[in-house]
């Protein structure tokens, strides 16, 4: 069929009705499911941005802790110290509620600056080797191919472990968050640059590119004026899914114990200390920080899916 | 026309390497291969004078027009804009004085306008690239006027190009290519992708603009029908070569080369006048491996035994009309 | 006078949008006879492909058939079940498209795909239907079809292709053959050759033809009878020569008179000011009168019906004094 639908005109007019009436604002008042994951994930961002206001008690704060309040069950008063926790305390006689919160901030710092740093350095590389081409498109689509042989979570094990070689003890936990970013962002640029250099292949064929060379337009402006607003839809898709598996993979690290350290858990530090006492019988400090993880990685991803198909026309 | 011509093209060819990858050619011990678009191709362009290329796909008429443009560099050959080469190296100063003074206009006006800019944004963009103006009132003012010339409204600039239809579409494109004053407008299929009644408003516009600005047309297309229209001066491509070259009326009225005959046999009569129509034999062979000699010879309807074997150079037929042909210069046909 | 072969009535097309159903064809009828050269003329949106799409039951979801019925030899087939319908294409009306390659399955040669369609349609065994294959592939130019049999489609060029296409269509001996812009992506001097086929191997065969095209050209030389459509409405249908030579429809005239000609010189084309309407935005009255030059009050008001003017029909208060 030639014959193609055009858009219709929009009744209303102004910047928020626009939004309103839009096929995007359009599709996510159709999804019912996208309401709820993105409600979650609201949920969870604010209070993990205002972890510090609404939380009982500071648990990065060894000082503040009181070993008696240990092994607290939820929804219970501490025997010793008549202390009530919603969700219960850990061996430490943290907050566990708090120590969500505070985790959850942790764990969505670490995904969005490794999502933007992935992304930052993958679509730049993408732009570089579809708008250049030739040596240089080798040099990093073969550099990218070596990478996507090796597991993401081996890749930033492998940084992670250079990174702590290099770094002076007495700082390292310090710079554990940031060692964390880089490897994750690391292990993650790959499908960012693959994207967008197809991506910049499809739109440097297309007239509106010539049209900005014949005046003699720079190749950089060209790259970020002209080729980059055309490929942000793939993009924006791939960071949101990369955003729950970065802070999957963030939660694994730490898991792992190479992660954060634990003065200062983040929700997988969490896991892996509750892991300790999930068959002595406490099993709330394993579970609340889990399903906290479960329920942020779900949300974030069913968002990404549902963003996919609402910037696919096909799907429309 | 006086002076120099505004646009002198000599022995211009272009090859496309169209080899497979390193590796693959290494373990099947294939050669490179090329392609060849453009071969050897001669032409001058007088200012206010409208220059056809016409030709079938793949003849090679869009490689000279994006050459001319220099948005790719020719294999062999020089283009001489205003007496200047155009794909040479010259200071920024320099080759920012020769671009302003020419601009191109796109086939297909769906993909020549950048989708997510607006379109005083998309018109600006040759006046700021080339600091036309001083400030951004001043080119917000010279947009509105723009656009009034090509037939749209000012207040369409603060639009987006997917609230336009296609006609429209290439009407920005046009006032885009106006934007920076150029003397010379290389014009690639600037009505194929529009619908008839929409073309007539293109191409009448484009003319109305030429008397005005007094601009240089290079005009690449397929239909005869709108080269007659638009055309002073008419090449007609086959296979990267030019095989005829004359005064446009004189083409329709006394082609001579047998493949110009066939193209104008080949356009159908709309008007049913009963013209009488010759069948058209073959297709276009494959520019890899183009026949030997005149590459038209395998359809050719005259073709002796000169025509494989020896190239034919350009012979003059007329005033102003060349062919290249072996069956014309021995006086054959 | 005997039943037409093809009779659409009051066909309606409509794509249901959140902003609405936008209607893409809006009740057009019209017949066609055995053996007739039907063209179908109009420019990008007209909604000439739509009919031709809602005649061989090819509307892609979400769009549907909102109205009227389509009859083939007296038998409705708009409303078929999927798997009839399968039956009807191809045995009784073949189809040819713009791009060959859509036509052609790219994993088969050229001979399994034409036995195929052969056997689906006729009891032939293997070694007839091979000999019919053999057979139409020349009957539609190709040289040496015994041996080109074997080839796969990407091994033609495109002129080529189309030619197997059209031979496709043939394949079961069709009353109807549907083609839409056949030849549109060809080169100009591939374009003549494929059209004098397809008129030359149909009026063979005893098929007739829906051309549908936006080149009046092709038309021209083509057809029989022309039906021009603009926003959805056959506005003008008559004899090719009648509405080529004198059009009724403002439209029609106006539509002819900007195609620059071969034969003279024109300082200026004659030009239709505006566009086609978007299918959400189709002025009420007659779709065209804000682009007419003969508009009067009763335009902007009511639509227009096709009323015989002459020898054709047009859609134009103009002609709402003649007889009908």
């Amino acid at each position: 069929m030639t014959e193609t639908l055009p858009k219709p005109a929009m009744e209303r007019s102004g910047r928020f009705a626009r939004l309103w009436g839009s096929d995007i604002a359009w599709s996510y008042r159709r999804s019912p499911v996208t309401i709820v994951a993105s409600i979650v994930v609201a949920i969870l961002i604010v209070a993990a941005v205002f972890a510090p206001w609404i939380t009982p008690q500071n648990p990065f704060n060894p000082a503040g802790l009181n070993l008696m309040d240990g092994f607290t069950p939820p929804m219970t008063a501490n025997e010793f110290s008549g202390n009530f926790f919603v969700l219960g305390t850990d061996d430490q006689g943290r907050d566990m509620y708090s120590a969500i919160l505070y985790g959850a901030r942790i764990s969505l710092f670490v995904g969005v600056m490794a999502v933007l740093f992935a992304a930052v350095l993958g679509v730049t590389l993408g732009l570089l080797a579809g708008y250049r081409g030739g040596w240089l498109d080798t040099v990093i689509m073969r550099i990218a191919d070596v990478q996507l042989s090796f597991p993401a979570i081996l890749i930033a094990l492998m940084i992670f472990g250079i990174a702590r070689g290099f770094i002076p003890p007495g700082s390292r936990d310090q710079m554990a968050v940031w060692v964390l970013i880089i490897s994750i962002g690391l292990s993650d640029w790959v499908q960012y640059a693959r994207t967008v250099r197809g991506a910049t292949f499809v739109e440097m064929r297309k007239d509106y590119v010539q049209a900005a060379r014949l005046i003699g337009v720079r190749p950089l402006k060209i790259m970020f004026r002209h080729v980059l607003p055309n490929v942000m839809g793939p993009v924006l898709v791939i960071a949101t899914i990369g955003l729950a598996l970065a802070i999957i993979a963030e939660a694994t690290l730490s898991y792992l114990g190479v992660g954060v350290p634990v003065t200062s858990p983040s929700l997988g530090t969490l896991i892996r200390i509750g892991q300790d006492f999930l068959f002595s019988g406490e099993w709330w400090i394993i579970l609340f920080p889990a399903v906290t993880l479960l329920a942020l990685a779900l949300s974030v991803n069913l968002l990404g899916d549902w963003l996919r198909d609402a910037l696919n026309p096909k799907l429309r | 026309m006086s002076g120099r011509p505004l646009l002198e093209i000599k022995g211009l060819t272009r090859y496309f390497d169209v080899s497979k990858p390193f590796l693959d050619r290494l373990v099947e011990r294939a050669p490179r291969q090329y392609l060849r678009a453009v071969h050897s191709l001669s032409a001058t362009i007088g200012r206010g004078e409208t220059f056809a290329l016409v030709g079938e796909s793949g003849c090679g008429k869009s490689t000279v027009a994006r050459m001319v443009a220099g948005l790719i560099p020719p294999s062999g050959g020089t283009i001489l804009f205003d007496g200047q080469n155009v794909a040479a190296r010259r200071s920024g100063r320099a080759d920012r004085e020769l671009r302003r003074r020419f601009q191109m206009i796109f086939q297909d006006p769906y993909a020549s306008l950048n989708p997510r800019w607006r379109v005083k944004d998309i018109i600006a963009e040759p006046i700021r690239a080339f600091d036309l103006v001083k400030s951004a009132h001043e080119a917000d003012a010279r947009v509105g006027e723009l656009l009034t010339l090509v037939g749209l409204d000012p207040s369409d600039g603060a639009k987006y190009p997917h609230e336009f239809s296609g006609g429209q579409r290439q009407r920005i494109a046009i006032a885009r290519a106006l934007s920076n004053n150029p003397e010379f407008i290389i014009c690639d299929e600037p009505t194929s992708a529009l619908d008839v009644s929409v073309q007539a408003q293109i191409l009448n516009l484009m003319r109305n603009l030429q008397d005005e600005l007094g601009l240089t047309y290079l005009f690449i297309s397929h239909d005869l029908a709108v080269v007659r229209h638009m055309a002073t001066r008419i090449g007609v491509m086959y296979l990267g070569k030019l095989v005829e070259v004359s005064p446009a009326h004189e083409l329709f009225a006394a082609a001579r080369h047998p493949y110009t005959q066939m193209l104008l046999d080949a356009v159908p009569d709309v008007e049913m006048t009963g013209r009488n129509r010759a069948q058209v034999k073959g297709e276009v062979p494959n520019p890899i491996n183009p026949p030997s000699g005149c590459s038209f010879h395998p359809r050719c309807p005259y073709a002796f035994e000169r025509c494989p074997a020896e190239e034919p150079g350009m012979t003059s037929v007329a005033r102003d009309h060349e062919a290249a042909c072996h069956a014309v210069a021995e006086k054959r046909i | 006078m005997t039943e037409p072969l093809l009779q659409v009535r009051n066909l309606r097309v409509e794509f249901p949008t959140r902003h609405g159903t936008l209607v893409a064809v809006d009740d057009i009828s019209f017949d066609i006879a055995k053996g007739e050269v039907l063209g179908v003329v109009g420019e990008s949106g007209a909604g000439k492909s739509m009919t031709g799409s809602a005649i061989i039951g090819l509307i892609d979801p979400p769009g549907r058939i909102g109205g009227g019925e389509v009859l083939l030899e007296g038998r409705r087939i708009d409303n078929l079940p999927p798997s009839e319908m399968r039956k009807v294409r191809g045995r009784k009306i073949g189809m040819v498209f713009q791009d060959p390659l859509t036509s052609l399955n790219p994993l088969y040669t050229i001979g399994e795909q034409l036995i195929e369609t052969i056997q689906t349609h006729m009891a032939l065994s293997d070694s007839a239907a091979r000999k019919r294959a053999i057979e139409l592939l020349g009957e539609v130019g190709i040289p040496a079809p015994e041996s080109r049999l074997n080839s796969y489609p990407h091994q033609y060029s495109g002129g080529m292709r189309q030619r197997v296409v059209i031979a496709l269509a043939l394949a079961a001996d069709p009353a109807l053959v549907i083609a839409d812009e056949p030849t549109t992506a060809l080169d100009v001097s591939v374009q003549a050759q494929i059209i004098a086929l397809l008129k030359r191997t149909c009026a063979e065969h005893g098929a007739a033809v829906m051309l549908i095209t936006h080149d009046m050209g092709v038309i021209a030389e083509t057809a029989d009878r022309v039906a021009v459509m603009y926003a959805g409405r056959i506005v003008e249908i008559g004899p090719v020569r009648e509405v080529i030579k004198s059009a009724r429809h403002p439209y029609t005239e106006g539509l002819m008179a900007s195609i620059p000609s071969l034969s003279h010189e024109q300082d200026r084309l004659f030009q239709i000011d505006g566009s086609m309407p978007r299918l959400n935005a189709i002025p009420p009255g007659c779709a065209f009168h804000p682009r007419c030059p003969h508009v009067f009050a009763r335009c902007r008001e009511e639509r227009p019906e096709l009323v015989q003017s002459g020898a054709s029909r047009a859609a134009c208060w103009l002609h709402a004094g003649d007889r009908r």
